[in-house]
């Protein structure tokens, strides 16, 4: 009797070993996934001197289908000399590689506009960032839901 | 592998100062360089990198893609129409092949 409850509570113990190491395994790997590499780069490249807005980002809420995920985006500028939107980039949180794409944009187009159509692995955030020809930059991001992730691998 | 077939869609013609809205498409695999083919052997990476627009020689446009870009890259953008004139669309490689097509638009 006495030596069967060893047992239980030195399997018990084992349990909690084990869920411990679990944790700690499950942990550190966010620990290593959690810098935000989608954040970082935003910092880097707008010297962390940016304003959270709301911009117009189109994604769907969710996607079935993460090879083919339609996203645009609508950005209020008069896209005069003096006041333009010079580059607008795309991220997303939870791909292998943070960078979607980056667009270039001239007073030429009369609007700061573009549709394309994206990669996403899993349930993410897609963030989007402005920068003006004045060196201000803003932000937006929206999260979707991907049921069917699409990077392959 | 299918050929790889750049197609676009601009407005033949347009009044001063309308938006057009112009669509193109480029049929490309866009290898991620993750995906796996059926022996289970990596792909190795190949995508369309930069996408560049030039209206009458003049660059109005441009867009510089990663791997989570779908396959068939589809890329649509505003111009704002002025004058009659000539689009040169260009897609390059990463193995450094271009490819370009060019559509005209008549402006009244």
């Amino acid at each position: 009797m006495k030596r069967q409850k060893m047992i239980t509570i030195s399997r018990r113990n084992a349990i909690y070993l084990m869920s411990g190491v679990a944790s700690t395994v499950l942990f550190s790997k966010y620990a290593i996934a959690k810098p935000n590499l989608a954040l970082q780069k935003i910092k880097e490249i707008s010297k962390n001197n940016v304003e959270e807005i709301d911009l117009f980002l189109d994604v769907p809420e969710i996607a079935e289908n993460g090879n083919q995920v339609k996203v645009s985006f609508d950005i209020e500028s008069p896209m005069t000399k003096d006041d333009f939107v010079k580059t607008v980039y795309l991220f997303a949180d939870g791909n292998p590689a943070p960078n979607v794409a980056k667009f270039s944009f001239s007073t030429d187009m009369g609007a700061c506009a573009a549709t394309t159509r994206m990669r996403l692995s899993k349930t993410q955030n897609v963030y989007l960032l402005a920068e003006y020809n004045n060196g201000k930059f803003a932000m937006t991001k929206s999260k979707v839901k991907v049921t069917i992730g699409g990077c392959g691998g | 592998m299918s050929k790889i077939k750049p197609r676009g869609k601009v407005p033949k013609k347009a009044s001063v100062d309308e938006i057009i809205e112009i669509k193109t498409l480029i049929r490309h695999p866009m290898h991620s360089g993750r995906m796996k083919d059926k022996n289970g052997k990596n792909i190795p990476k190949r995508i369309i990198n930069k996408f560049l627009v030039k209206f009458n020689g003049k660059q109005v446009f441009g867009m510089d893609l990663e791997p989570s870009i779908s396959t068939n890259p589809y890329i649509a953008f505003p111009f704002k129409a002025k004058e009659t004139g000539t689009f040169d669309f260009e897609w390059t490689d990463d193995n450094g092949e271009k490819y370009s097509m060019s559509r005209k638009m008549s402006v009244s």
